[in-house]
């Protein structure tokens, strides 16, 4: 599918909603999460307090980020791992070229990393001559369609499985072309075998991070397939990819944490595999990477942190809020253009691509407050949403209709008699246009708004005179 | 200056901090740890929970009475599942009395894993009952590639090392630590074999990991 930019998030909505495959896809997204996430909720008493104690975990160390990244680094280099420190996407990509040169590699792995669709490291490296394979189901199937993920946790949700099935007889030439693939049982087995080879042939394997604690210089990656582990055991080098803010002090704090992202993200009470890695193989070991290297990016991660948008760097991309989301769940992740859809995406896309690249995000909200509910690290969105708005409004980036309205509103607001007067008039109008129906069917100056559905009428008065009648003021 | 320190000034610029502001206070919220209730009972309790979180995480689960009996177990839970009784086992001396000559039929070797290799047994540092999971760790006598590149995955817990929760588990590797064990590169949890929900959020069992986990408890 054609992926819009962030700026024609309108365009690119209305072609979203237009798909009924993808209307299909989120509809069952949405049904599962109403569901699936106060079941596995209900199950944990412990819930709210362990939200609670991982907003204090992440606020503690975001105030003192300075410390635990030094700790976090001087441990890694302990355990015989090497670090990079990156200023931003170029530096972070040459970073890693450089490594897999020096390792004389070929074939790279990757488990699946939001940061390196960040900083759009598979074209940079497959460019420099690399084979790159993604290995998450999900993300392999993107990279043979040449698409993006569309949801942090789910990737490929906006897929239907005859797609994928037809996706892999173009890509897996090599196999019977009247194969049964009609189940997604059929198509795991058949990535598992394409995929084992990649596995075992790679030179590097690449991954993110969940989580970085300062106390051991570990790496904690969760999957559910395996992927990761195998991604960084197998082969002879292992190449991690985080952003500054992942770091946290202790053991004990991944541990808390763990306990809600699982929960927030699939449902599920943990994924299958959750790794604290360490290090190079060591002394003895039979296997694991004889190198490990550590990718520290900022990332604009410093600019949010010194500031109102601090709050965001607590993210632990869980894609609750994206599940949760009415908007998302109307036009999906790449209705937003940019890496991260939905409502975290609306907060950080014009952090990381500018305000005036991405203004149309954080308009893309009704403010239901879904998004702040279903935060594991209780993130202030439709707050931090409305502080964009702000920006935006000022820097004159919104629409020039936008800004003329909201100026008489503010006109008017300030002006009580101006207001009541108006309002009373706007009253009678819209009664005069419902005529007896109760509701309008076609509304000048709104023509967008009631060309799907109709406007109710007002039934009474003003509030405010309601009240002076029964009240006798 | 270097990223490393154009990054680092950028930090405390932002957060307040200098050079020698030293390490922070501890804060409040570590002095207590909360635990979920469902990873505290008497140990029959845990032992019962583990399985059942364990079974709900689409492992299996079986129990034997000793150490000696194990090897005769996996023979016959290979044979009436249809599966190669052929095995890996992991180079851990508290393994080895297992009985494993006396097992039927099978056949043996130990160390790593190889591409091809079906069926892998190995050691855990613990068994937890808040989840059902395993924690493993890899070391010379428990290769890392035994728990992800066989198509079967069975692990041996004894009864005895169930513990509640996540914290208790690594409790048991920080006391190795103490005693001159150095962190071990990886440690995991496990629970289930590998999965995916990637198509149309179908669960699907048995993706890049192991597609079966059978866990045999001892004692």
């Amino acid at each position: 599918m054609e992926q819009g930019t962030s700026l024609s998030f309108s365009a690119n909505a209305a072609r979203a909603q237009a798909d009924a495959d993808l209307q299909s896809a989120l509809d069952k997204l949405q049904r599962d999460t109403r569901t699936g996430r106060p079941a596995i909720i209900a199950r944990l008493p412990e819930f709210e307090a362990l939200r609670d104690r991982a907003v204090a975990i992440k606020d503690h160390t975001l105030e003192n980020l300075d410390h635990y990244l030094e700790k976090f680094e001087a441990n890694v280099i302990d355990a015989g791992g090497h670090t990079h420190w990156c200023e931003d996407a170029a530096a972070a990509r040459e970073t890693v070229l450089e490594i897999c040169r020096a390792a004389d590699a070929k074939i790279v792995g990757k488990g699946k990393s939001m940061v390196s669709e960040e900083i759009a490291l598979n074209d940079f490296l497959i460019a420099n001559g690399l084979e790159v394979v993604e290995t998450d189901l999900g993300e392999y199937i993107l990279q043979l369609r040449e698409e993006t993920p569309s949801h942090i946790v789910m990737p490929a949700i906006h897929l239907k499985k005859e797609q994928i099935a037809e996706t892999f007889r173009d890509h897996h030439t090599m196999l019977a072309p009247d194969r049964p693939l009609n189940e997604p049982r059929e198509m795991t087995k058949e990535a598992r075998v394409r995929l084992r080879e990649k596995f075992l042939a790679a030179d590097v394997g690449i991954t993110g991070a969940n989580m970085l604690i300062a106390e051991t210089g570990s790496v904690v990656v969760v999957t559910n397939e395996g992927n990761g582990d195998l991604t960084q055991t197998l082969p002879r080098i292992h190449i991690v990819i985080a952003t500054i803010e992942k770091v946290v002090p202790r053991i004990d704090d991944a541990l808390s944490i763990l306990r809600i992202l699982a929960r927030s993200a699939t449902g599920q009470e943990i994924t299958s595999y959750t790794t604290f890695a360490t290090g190079p193989r060591r002394t003895g070991d039979p296997d694991g990477p004889e190198e490990f290297h550590l990718v520290l990016l900022d990332n604009g991660r410093t600019k949010l942190l010194d500031g109102a948008f601090r709050d965001v760097l607590r993210c632990i991309r869980c894609g609750a809020c994206q599940s949760a989301c009415p908007v998302y769940g109307a036009v999906g992740g790449h209705a937003y253009g940019g890496v991260y859809g939905g409502p975290i995406g609306a907060v950080l896309t014009p952090a990381l691509d500018g305000i005036e690249n991405a203004w149309t995000l954080p308009e893309a909200s009704s403010f239901c407050g879904s998004c702040e509910d279903v935060c594991p690290m209780r993130i202030p969105l439709p707050g931090l949403m409305r502080l964009w708005r702000e920006i935006a409004h000022a820097g004159k980036l919104n629409k020039a209709r936008a800004r003329r309205g909201l100026a008489i509103w503010a006109f008017a607001a300030r002006r009580p008699w101006l207001y009541r007067t108006g309002a009373r008039i706007a009253i009678r109008v819209l009664h005069t246009l419902a005529r007896r129906r109760g509701h309008i069917r076609s509304m000048p100056l709104a023509g967008g708004w009631t060309a799907a559905r109709d406007l109710p009428a007002p039934e009474g008065g003003r509030f405010i005179d309601q009240w002076h009648r029964k009240h006798g003021a | 200056m270097t990223a490393r320190a154009e990054i680092l000034t950028r930090v405390r610029a932002a957060i307040g901090r200098t050079e020698t502001s030293g390490p922070p206070p501890a804060p409040e919220y570590a002095n207590t740890a909360i635990i979920p209730a469902r990873g505290r009972g008497t140990q029959a309790e845990l032992v019962e929970r583990f399985i059942d979180k364990a079974t709900e995480a689409a492992a299996t689960t079986e129990r034997v009475a000793n150490t000696g009996e194990i090897g005769n177990a996996i023979a016959r839970w290979l044979q009436t599942e249809g599966l190669p009784a052929s095995l890996v086992l992991a180079p851990d001396p508290a393994l080895e009395p297992g009985g494993w000559e006396t097992a039927d039929g099978l056949t043996i070797r130990r160390g790593a894993a190889c591409a091809g290799d079906a069926v892998s047994v190995t050691p855990v540092i613990a068994g937890i009952a808040e989840t059902g999971s395993i924690m493993v760790a890899s070391g010379p006598a428990t290769p890392y590639t035994l728990n992800f590149l066989p198509d079967i995955h069975i692990a041996i817990v004894p009864a005895g090392r169930i513990v509640g929760a996540y914290e208790d588990a690594w409790a048991i590797v920080r006391r190795n630590d103490e005693v001159g064990m150095a962190l071990p590169r990886t440690v995991t949890l496990i629970t289930g074999p590998s999965r995916s929900s990637d198509i149309e959020r179908t669960v699907t069992i048995g993706v890049h990991g192991p597609l079966r986990l059978h866990i045999v408890l001892v004692g």
